[in-house]
């Protein structure tokens, strides 16, 4: 599944789900299915401080491919995470850096990538096309 | 006297939006209040009106404005029952006003190595303008685990080089109604001067600071009604004498020479550039208002929606309030097990119903507790117990939302 497929498929699953507190229940799911990240990295040099909440990234470059790994200690974006270590995890860096990422704005969740939200999650998405842009660089 | 809420809701007409489709439970009034019609129709007025600059002109307008601000600069004497009205320094807000006292007694008073006690709930905006002195410590006196402030441990805090003592009135957190006027007869037995960080104690209670004998009082219009952009500094004339200007400007001088400028009495010497004579007089209508309604009713009516709140809420499991003074003002901060308070805070919004979530700007409280941050409902005179049954039940619904497993 492309990038954008799998950004579809997400897509229709919130789509019948009108009430916000169903969109957050699905949200939450998503968050309690995140494996999460591994203790060794669940560290300061992998922390994304928002004045809200915190956010540690990871990713490995394995056969041509990134490999992300994402947590949170809130479960709304822990929930986001989760969705775009799926989006875009198994994904080669050039896929990942021509990557819209619109989903998060066509499920209603557009709010959390807000700047003045302090969350994380806007430096957080920056750190993954970060991970694809030095593997590139790195393999190229 | 009892207020009457439905009428007082008639006023401020924000509080009829919708927000996601629901009614809007507006919690939030310790951050900023809302305006009723009269403060936003005094705002327009003035500019339809009044609106030219004041204190130079010789022309009409120019005069009609000078007498609204100075008026206005008297309405807050009253409200406050300050000696004088020069002793009323129109600034932007509560932080504005204590950087200026941090900045000019600092300059007067503070050497390196010298002290400054505040307390460990304070807002931000009363550290950081001591620490940006040079060498200046600024020691904070404890709170019980009750959030009430440790004042007898204050006697053992000063010595020789406390210089000031700056508290504030009510914790923004923790809704601690501070003894002030017991700190400020302590730090006076010791001829040390006290900043009183009024902008949570204003709305919400009597402030006569010639009885509390504060030398500095600070609060902001937004929070008690009135417009953003202005608030007030009291200062005792004799301090606000001594201390040298915070900005220089228009309006702040005497006479100015490339040799030498001398500065404008009070209290202008602290009004440098043009004044928000706008936002003054608009903050005079609010506190009009205020007194309209009476401020020992508003007292009254959001004490019965504190107690209420606590009552509710202590009974969610999982539930716990942070801060419960014998004498506390109007704010409820909690934290229910296992659910951070972005999380509570996002569903909440959802839910029509606007509360305050993360540090606060008060991390030492923060630290105490041991948490990263905290949800804060906030009361004003407009909220009704009908609205703390909302956020009951919002608080509720998210319990089960989050512990479904």
């Amino acid at each position: 599944m492309t990038i954008q497929e799998k950004e579809d498929e997400i897509i229709a699953e919130f789509e019948f789900l009108t009430d916000w507190l169903d969109k957050y229940e699905l949200i939450i799911d998503k968050g309690n299915a995140n494996k999460g990240i591994d203790a060794q990295y669940k560290t300061d040099q992998y922390l994304i401080e928002g004045c809200q909440s915190k956010v540690w990234v990871h990713a490995e470059y394995r056969d041509g491919k990134v490999y992300y790994e994402g947590e949170s200690n809130t479960e709304i974006v822990g929930g986001i995470i989760s969705m775009l270590v799926d989006v875009l995890s198994g994904e080669t860096p050039d896929a990942i850096l021509e990557a819209k990422l619109d989903f998060i704005e066509k499920i209603g969740l557009k709010e959390h990538l807000s700047p003045t939200r302090s969350n994380g999650m806007l430096a957080m998405i920056k750190q993954m096309r970060m991970y694809a842009l030095v593997f590139k660089e790195k393999n190229s | 006297m009892t207020i009457d809420v439905n009428a007082i809701r008639q006023d401020f007409p924000i509080l009829q939006t919708q927000v996601y489709e629901r009614p809007l439970v507006y919690l939030d009034n310790a951050a900023t209040t809302q305006k009723p019609k009269c403060v936003v129709e005094k705002i327009a007025a003035n500019y339809y009106k009044e609106n030219a600059n004041v204190h130079r002109g010789v022309h009409f307008l120019s005069q009609v404005a000078t007498e609204a601000h100075e008026a206005a600069r008297e309405e807050v004497r009253k409200f406050i029952n300050a000696r004088h009205s020069h002793e009323v320094i129109f600034t932007r807000g509560t932080t504005e006003s204590i950087n200026l006292v941090a900045s000019s007694f600092g300059r007067l008073k503070l050497q390196p190595g010298d002290e400054v006690i505040v307390s460990q709930m304070e807002h931000h905006s009363n550290i950081v303008p001591w620490q940006l002195l040079p060498g200046v410590e600024v020691r904070p006196i404890p709170f019980a685990e009750d959030g009430t402030l440790l004042v007898d441990q204050l006697e053992g805090l000063i010595n020789e080089r406390t210089k000031m003592v700056s508290v504030a009135h009510v914790s923004n957190t923790l809704g601690s109604v501070n003894p002030v006027k017991q700190i400020i007869a302590i730090a006076h037995a010791h001829n040390i001067p006290v900043l009183v960080d009024g902008a949570q104690g204003v709305p919400h209670t009597k402030v006569d600071v010639q009885d509390l004998d504060a030398d500095f009082y600070a609060f902001s219009g937004h929070k008690i009604y009135g417009p953003t952009g202005i608030g007030v500094l009291y200062g005792k004339e004799e301090w606000l004498n001594q201390l040298p200007p915070y900005q220089g400007g228009g309006d702040m001088i005497d006479r100015v020479t490339f040799a030498k400028t001398t500065y404008a009495d009070l209290p202008f010497k602290f009004e440098a550039g043009t004044p928000d004579f706008i936002g003054s007089t608009a903050l005079a209508e609010a506190l009009r208002y205020v007194q309209k309604v009476g401020i020992e009713n508003i007292a009254a009516h959001e004490a019965d929606l504190l107690q209420y709140a606590t009552s509710q809420l202590k009974e969610i499991p999982g539930v716990r309030i942070y801060g419960e003074s014998a004498h506390k003002s109007s704010v409820v901060s909690f934290l229910v097990d296992g659910i951070h308070p972005y999380d509570m805070g996002t569903i909440l919004d959802k839910l029509g119903i606007a509360v305050r979530t993360g540090h606060h700007c008060a991390q030492p409280v923060m630290d105490a507790f041991g948490v990263e941050g905290m949800v804060r409902a906030s009361f004003a005179m407009y909220n009704t117990r009908e609205e703390v049954d909302q956020l009951v039940a919002g608080v509720k619904r998210i319990v089960k939302l989050f512990h479904r497993q």
